[in-house]
């Protein structure tokens, strides 16, 4: 199957009810994506709507309890070893390996990937001119500051130039210096095809960054439209408007 | 210019290469325990060495060259080649997979930067599996110069391997049976809990190993002898002792080859079921 068949990222009616031991709670209650390759798509939503659920899914992560999801036509279920080699994921936690260094970081999702070793050391080096890290190649994970970790994750996940990007949560944590630095190569990024899916808590990012935006709330998603489509169909002046409107105002945990 | 998305490797993004997965997982593991290896060599052999060293050297010099427990006429220093053996393989290699595990599935699950890699979640315990029996078996290596060297003198411990195919089934499946364990382990315990694991596991193991003494020579205390049953170090003391001192009173070999090869199946199909359901929420 080419991968220009279907959408980068499909979803139909994907659920995830986790059992516990108070009984069975619902995190995603059937949701449906269609990302056309080379979309800059956002999913907007409050705590514990089941953004980072929906995101465990389509990565693999999480086994959904029903429903279908694709990735440039590997279904995450029945080929999860096809869809790992299509999708890159960042995600929101430090999941880097705090036991090497900053390149070797690199080199090693390479190596993961089936490159070899001198191949996985030049696009490592790429990439760490890429994200601004040559200099700090041979530092250790937990010598990094918080804008740092979070290119090396954008850039490890991007090692296998993998055909979709997945960043849950990728400005979390970090100054307005950071985030305008990752927000230039994530336009970038767009600007050279590159299909990318963002989950964020900064409206002004999905704002900035997303052509379309789905706003995801008590595990479905309420609406999913381009920026203006939103606040035309909501008659909102603002996302974080449209926001708040959909999802309620009321303090969240 | 060039481009963050379109790259050489990018060509073969379709293909899954497992072997090539594994092997770089291997790499990492060795790298990391070359770079700490003074860390696991110091950690595998300093608790057998002192052993024998006050056990086999400084008590039987003191007692007058009398040996501190002997069986069939043999040394301690003999009984204590195949029990210091086996305690260094079970603990290392249960120690090799659980103490990375549970970090990795703590906190900020660091695990997912090698669940992502292009394989099937089983091979990733695969592979946890094997890397802990190596382990096992490098820290046999290690302790087997310290507990067949140091010893009073006149009392050098009686050791040939008496059956090659034997001594490498055990050797072998004592590793596996470890680092099947240890990965069952890590699945269950909770970072919390890891002092609670040492003091439950690793000591009682350890102390009740038949490390020190055959096992036949519990039969005075039958129940413990029973119960010491459980242990898996037991099957591994009696299988090196059956193996390397053969004079030495030991458990029918269908026995502990049964229960090592057996047990090295079950856990290690228990582990990868435990550590599949652990990993994928």
């Amino acid at each position: 199957m080419s991968l220009a068949d279907g959408p980068a990222v499909e979803a139909r009616d994907l659920r995830k009810t986790y059992v516990t031991a108070r009984g069975e709670v619902p995190a995603v209650r059937g949701v449906d994506l269609d990302v056309p390759h080379g979309e800059f798509f956002g999913l907007l939503g409050p705590n514990g709507a089941g953004k980072s659920t929906t995101i465990g899914m389509l990565t693999t992560l999480t086994v959904p309890s029903a429903g279908v999801a694709r990735i440039a036509g590997a279904d995450v279920v029945r080929d999860p070893v096809a869809a790992k080699l299509r999708i890159g994921v960042a995600s929101q936690n430090n999941t880097l390996d705090r036991q090497l260094t900053v390149a070797e970081n690199l080199e090693f999702r390479g190596r993961f990937f089936g490159m070899r070793g001198r191949q996985a050391r030049a696009r490592a080096a790429e990439m760490l001119d890429m994200f601004g890290l040559t200099a700090r190649s041979r530092a250790m994970v937990y010598e990094l500051s918080g804008g740092q970790v979070r290119r090396l994750m954008v850039a490890r996940a991007l090692m296998h130039a993998p055909p979709v990007l997945v960043l849950d949560e990728p400005t979390a944590g970090i100054d307005p210096q950071a985030r305008f630095n990752l927000w230039q190569v994530l336009r970038r990024l767009h600007a050279e095809g590159q299909t990318l899916v963002l989950t964020t808590h900064h409206l002004e990012e999905a704002e900035e960054l997303c052509e379309r935006v789905a706003i995801i709330d008590h595990g479905r998603v309420l609406i999913c439209d381009s920026v203006p489509g939103l606040l035309d169909v909501t008659g909102q002046p603002d996302l974080e408007n449209v926001f708040l409107e959909l999802t309620g105002r009321e303090y969240r945990e | 210019m060039s481009t963050l998305t379109t790259h050489e490797p990018a060509r073969g993004v379709l293909r899954s290469r497992p072997g090539r997965t594994l092997t770089a997982l291997a790499a990492r593991d060795v790298l990391l325990l070359r770079r700490d290896v003074s860390t696991f060599v110091t950690r595998t052999v300093m608790q057998p060495l002192l052993f024998v060293f006050v056990f086999a050297y400084v008590l039987p010099t003191i007692e007058g060259g009398r040996s501190v427990f002997s069986a069939a006429g043999t040394s301690f220093a003999t009984i204590l080649v195949p029990g210091l053996l086996g305690t260094a393989m079970i603990l290392s290699g249960i120690m090799a997979v659980t103490m990375p595990l549970i970090f990795e599935l703590s906190y900020n699950r660091e695990i997912e930067d090698r669940l992502l890699a292009p394989m099937r979640v089983e091979l990733l315990a695969l592979e946890k599996i094997l890397w802990g029996a190596a382990q096992a078996l490098l820290a046999a290596l290690i302790v087997f110069p310290a507990v067949y060297f140091v010893h009073a003198p006149g009392q050098a411990p009686q050791v040939h391997v008496a059956g090659w195919p034997m001594f490498v089934t055990v050797f072998v499946f004592t590793g596996l049976l470890s680092s099947s364990v240890g990965l069952y382990l890590g699945t269950l315990v909770d970072v919390r809990k890891i002092n609670m694991m040492f003091a439950m596991i690793t000591v009682p193991v350890t102390m009740l190993g038949c490390v020190y003494y055959p096992w036949e020579s519990l039969a005075p205390i039958p129940w413990l002898q029973y119960a010491v049953l459980v242990n898996p170090l037991v099957y591994a003391s009696e299988g090196l002792r059956a193996s390397l001192t053969p004079a030495l009173p030991h458990m029918p070999p269908y026995v502990f080859l049964t229960v090592l090869v057996g047990g090295s199946v079950l856990f290690g199909l228990l582990a990868v079921r435990s550590f599949t359901r652990r990993v994928l929420a």
